[in-house]
C-alpha cells in the first residue's frame, strides 16, 4: 500500500511539473536573454520590453533573466542544442568563439543605418570578427581612479581632469607622496590582472598582440607594453605606495579600506560608483579621476556589453528591429543610467543626464572618446594564454616574485607557443 | 588521572574549534544579511550589526521570485533523492550480496563514472533531453540529478548493505521467514540509516546544483534557488552583497531543518548488539 502511495506521489510530482508547451496563436515571440542584474537595470530592461510589446502585438518579446555566472557555457549548450534565445545579451570579449563558430548572425545587413551611424567605429571594432559584425556594443565602462577627495585636497596634489590627466610617472610620484604611516596612495585590485593591464596599456601605446599580413597573431612585449606593469610593480615593491595585500582582491574588496582611510585611490570600473554611493560612510567625499595618460593619451581598452542575434533564430529581422528600439538614444540613456555605465551611442552620450557633475557622470562621459576595443579579444587562444600564462606571470611580477625579464619571457615565449596551437 | 583530564579538555577544545570553523561562514552570512549597505563597506566589520535591517530581505524578495525558486528546488531535490534511493537500494543489495564478476564490474564503473566533469556531458545530455522534450522542465532536471547522484548513492548503499550481517537474514530464514518477509522485516530496518544518509546525499547534491539547472531550465518560473541567487551577481563577480546574503541565508534554511530532523536517524546505532561474534 505504502509503495503504491509513493508511486502515485512520484507520478504526480513528475507530471505536475512538466512543461506546458508552446502557444500557437500566430504571433511571433522572441526570447531576449538579459544579463542585467542591478535592480535599476533590470527595471529599465523590463520596462523597455513592456513598451515594445505594447506597440508590437504581432512581435512579442519574452524577457528571460540570464546570469553572468556561467553564461558562456550556458549559451554554448543552448546553441549546440538549437535552443538559444533569439536576442542575446553578452560582452564583446565573450563573442569570438560564438562568432567564429557560426552561432551568431552577422548583423551587417540587419541593423538600421541610424544605429550603425550612431555607434562609433571604434566601438563596432569590439564586435567585428573577420568580415562580420556579431553584436551591437551598447554599454561600456572605462577604468577610472576613484579618489578620496579630502585626502587629495589636504595633500595639495594637482587633481587631474580628462583635459589634463596625470602621466604614469606623475601618478607614481603622487601616490608616493600620499603614502606613509601604514597608508597607501593607491590600492590595485588585480584579482584579474590581465584585462586591467592590457586595457590600461593602450594609453602608453602598448599592443602586445600584433597581427601579421598572413593574419597570424604574434605576442611581443615592447617598452610601451611595460609602462603600466612596471608602474604597478614599482609602486608595490619599491615605493611602497600601493598595498601589496590588495593585489589578489576584486574591486569591491578594496572599498572598506578606501572608506576607512587606508588607501587614497582605487582604480575601478566606472560602474562601481553605485556601490560607493550605497556603502560610503556619511560625509565621505569621493571623486572620479581619469586613469593616467601615456604616449597615446587616455586611450584604454574596453569590452562593451553587447546585444547579438542567434544564427538559428527564424526571426532575425524582427530581433534586429527590437535591438534598434532598445538602443534608441533615449533608451540607451535609460540602460546606461540603470547600469551606471556609459552608452556607446554618440547621441546618448550628449544627454544632459550623463553630463551632470552628480556622481561624476561628466568625467566618465569625457573619457568615452578614448575607449578602444580591448586588445586580443578577437585572438583565438587568448583565453588559454590569459589563464595559463599571463595571469600567474603578472601576479608573480606584481607581487615581486619575478622581474621584468622573466615576465617578458613567459608572456612572449610561452604565450606564442599557446597561440601557435590555435593558428595552425 | 590529570593527564587523562587534560587530554579530554584538549579533545573538547579541538571539537569546539572545529565547530566554530564550520559555523563561521553561516554566522557571517547571517550577520551580513541583516547589515545595511554602509556597514558592509566598513573597514572594521562587527559580528552583530550596529543598525540591523530587514531591507536586504525585502529587496531580495522584491527583485527575485525566491519562493517559486525555493519550491522548485525542493521539488527537484526531494524528487531526485526519492528516485535515486528507490533505484539504488535494490541494486546495491544485489551487488553486495551476489559477489560476481558483474557486480565487481558494476562497482568499478560506478567509480569511473565519477570522473566525468559537467562540461563534458552537458551538451550530449542537453540533446538527449531535448529529444525527450524534457528541456525546461523540472522532471527533466530531476532525471539528470538522479543520474548524476546514482553512482555515488549506489556506492554508499553497497557499503551499508555489506554492513548488515547475512547471518541475520539466514536466521530469519531458519525461523521460517520467506525472502520478501526477511527483506522487509529484517534487512530494511537495519538499512534505514544508510538509506536516509544516501537520500540526504542525493538531496544536498541536487539542492546545491547550479550548472545543470542554469542550462536546462529557461523559464523564469521554473528556475531553482542556486540559479536565482546568481541574479544578485554581476559581471566580474561584483555582487549586491546584502540581498545576496539574505537570499543565501534563506536558501540554507530548508536543508538545515531537514538535517536537524533526520540526523538521529543517521546516527542511530541500529546494529548495536544485533549479533554475538
Amino acid at each position: 500500500m505504502r509503495a503504491r502511495v509513493l508511486v502515485v506521489v512520484l507520478l504526480l510530482l513528475l507530471t505536475g511539473c512538466s512543461s506546458g508547451g508552446g502557444r500557437d496563436d500566430g504571433r511571433i515571440t522572441l526570447r531576449f536573454q538579459s544579463l542585467a542584474w542591478q535592480q535599476e537595470s533590470v527595471e529599465a530592461n523590463k520596462e523597455l520590453v513592456k513598451e515594445w510589446n505594447a506597440v508590437h502585438p504581432d512581435i512579442q518579446v519574452e524577457y528571460v533573466q540570464g546570469s553572468w555566472d556561467g553564461v558562456h557555457d550556458q549559451l554554448l549548450t543552448s546553441f549546440e542544442g538549437g535552443e538559444a534565445p533569439d536576442i542575446i545579451h553578452d560582452a564583446s570579449d565573450d563573442l569570438a568563439d560564438f562568432a567564429y563558430g557560426g552561432y551568431l548572425a552577422d548583423l551587417t545587413d540587419l541593423l538600421s543605418e541610424r544605429l550603425k551611424a550612431d555607434i562609433p567605429r571604434r566601438s563596432w571594432e569590439t564586435t567585428t570578427f573577420g568580415d562580420g559584425v556579431y553584436g551591437v556594443p551598447f554599454l561600456q565602462e572605462p577604468r577610472v581612479l576613484v579618489a578620496n577627495a579630502t585626502w587629495l585636497k589636504e595633500a595639495g596634489v594637482r587633481v587631474p581632469t580628462p583635459e589634463k590627466p596625470w602621466t604614469w610617472a606623475e601618478f607614481r610620484a603622487v601616490t608616493e607622496e600620499l603614502s606613509g604611516d601604514g597608508k597607501y596612495g593607491v590600492a590595485w585590485p588585480l584579482k584579474e590582472p590581465v584585462s586591467a593591464t592590457l586595457n590600461l596599456s593602450l594609453s602608453s601605446g602598448g599592443r602586445m598582440f600584433h597581427r601579421g599580413p598572413d593574419g597570424k597573431v604574434e605576442i611581443r612585449f615592447d617598452d610601451t607594453d611595460a609602462v603600466v606593469p612596471r608602474t604597478v610593480h614599482e609602486q608595490v615593491n619599491t615605493d611602497r605606495s600601493a598595498a601589496g595585500s590588495t593585489l589578489g582582491m576584486g574591486g569591491s574588496d578594496t572599498l572598506p579600506g578606501f572608506f576607512g582611510g587606508r588607501y587614497a585611490m582605487v582604480p575601478l570600473g566606472f560602474s562601481y560608483r553605485q556601490q560607493i554611493v550605497q556603502q560610503a560612510p556619511k560625509g565621505f567625499d569621493w571623486q572620479v579621476l581619469p586613469a593616467p595618460a601615456g604616449a597615446d593619451g587616455l586611450a584604454q581598452g574596453v569590452s562593451p556589453q553587447t546585444l547579438s542575434i542567434a544564427e538559428d533564430s527564424p526571426h532575425q529581422m524582427q530581433a534586429a528591429a527590437f535591438i534598434d528600439f532598445m538602443l534608441r538614444p533615449e533608451n540607451m540613456v535609460r540602460l546606461a543610467l540603470g547600469d551606471w555605465m556609459l552608452p556607446t551611442g554618440t547621441e546618448a552620450l550628449r544627454d544632459p543626464a550623463l553630463r551632470t557633475q552628480k556622481h561624476d557622470w561628466a568625467t566618465g562621459t569625457a573619457l568615452a572618446a578614448h575607449l578602444r576595443s580591448a586588445p586580443a579579444q578577437s585572438v583565438r587562444g587568448y583565453p588559454e594564454w590569459k589563464d595559463k600564462i599571463a595571469t600567474p606571470a603578472l601576479q608573480e611580477y606584481y607581487s615581486g616574485a619575478i622581474g621584468l625579464d622573466e615576465l617578458r619571457e613567459r608572456l612572449v615565449e610561452d604565450g606564442n607557443l599557446v597561440l601557435a596551437r590555435y593558428q595552425r | 588521572m590529570r593527564t587523562r583530564r587534560a587530554a579530554r579538555a584538549g579533545q573538547y577544545l579541538a571539537l569546539l574549534a572545529y565547530l566554530v570553523f564550520l559555523a563561521f561562514p553561516f554566522l557571517w552570512l547571517l550577520s551580513t544579511a541583516f547589515k545595511p549597505p554602509r556597514e558592509l563597506g566598513s573597514l572594521h566589520p562587527t559580528w552583530i550589526p550596529k543598525d540591523p535591517t530587514l531591507a536586504n530581505f525585502r529587496q531580495a524578495f522584491d527583485e527575485q521570485p525566491l519562493l517559486d525558486a525555493l519550491f522548485n528546488s525542493l521539488v527537484a531535490a526531494v524528487g531526485a533523492a526519492v528516485v535515486a534511493v528507490l533505484i539504488a537500494t535494490p541494486l546495491a543489495y544485489v551487488i553486495a550480496r551476489r559477489r560476481s564478476l558483474l557486480s565487481r564490474a558494476a562497482t568499478g564503473w560506478v567509480v569511473v563514472s565519477q570522473a566525468f566533469p559537467f562540461v563534458l556531458v552537458i551538451i550530449p545530455l542537453f540533446l538527449v533531453l531535448k529529444n525527450l522534450r524534457l528541456i525546461d522542465s523540472v522532471p527533466g532536471l530531476i532525471m539528470v540529478y538522479v543520474v548524476w547522484a546514482l553512482p555515488f548513492a549506489l556506492w554508499m548503499l553497497v557499503g551499508y548493505v555489506r554492513a548488515v550481517p547475512p547471518e541475520l537474514e539466514e536466521a530469519a530464514a531458519v525461523d521460517g521467514a520467506g525472502r520478501a518477509r526477511t527483506l522487509v522485516s529484517v534487512t530494511a530496518p537495519m538499512l534505514a540509516p544508510g538509506i536516509v544518509a544516501t537520500a540526504l546525499f542525493a538531496f544536498v547534491t541536487a539542492w546545491n546544483e547550479f550548472f545543470f539547472a542554469l542550462v536546462l531550465l529557461k523559464s523564469p518560473e521554473k528556475q531553482t534557488l542556486p540559479v536565482v541567487l546568481t541574479h544578485f551577481i554581476g559581471a566580474e563577480g561584483v555582487a549586491d552583497l546584502g540581498p545576496l546574503a539574505a537570499a543565501a541565508f534563506l536558501a540554507t534554511l530548508p536543508s538545515l531543518v531537514i538535517f536537524a530532523v533526520i540526523q538521529k536517524r543517521i546516527t542511530g546505532g541500529m546494529l548495536a548488539g544485533a549479533v554475538k561474534s
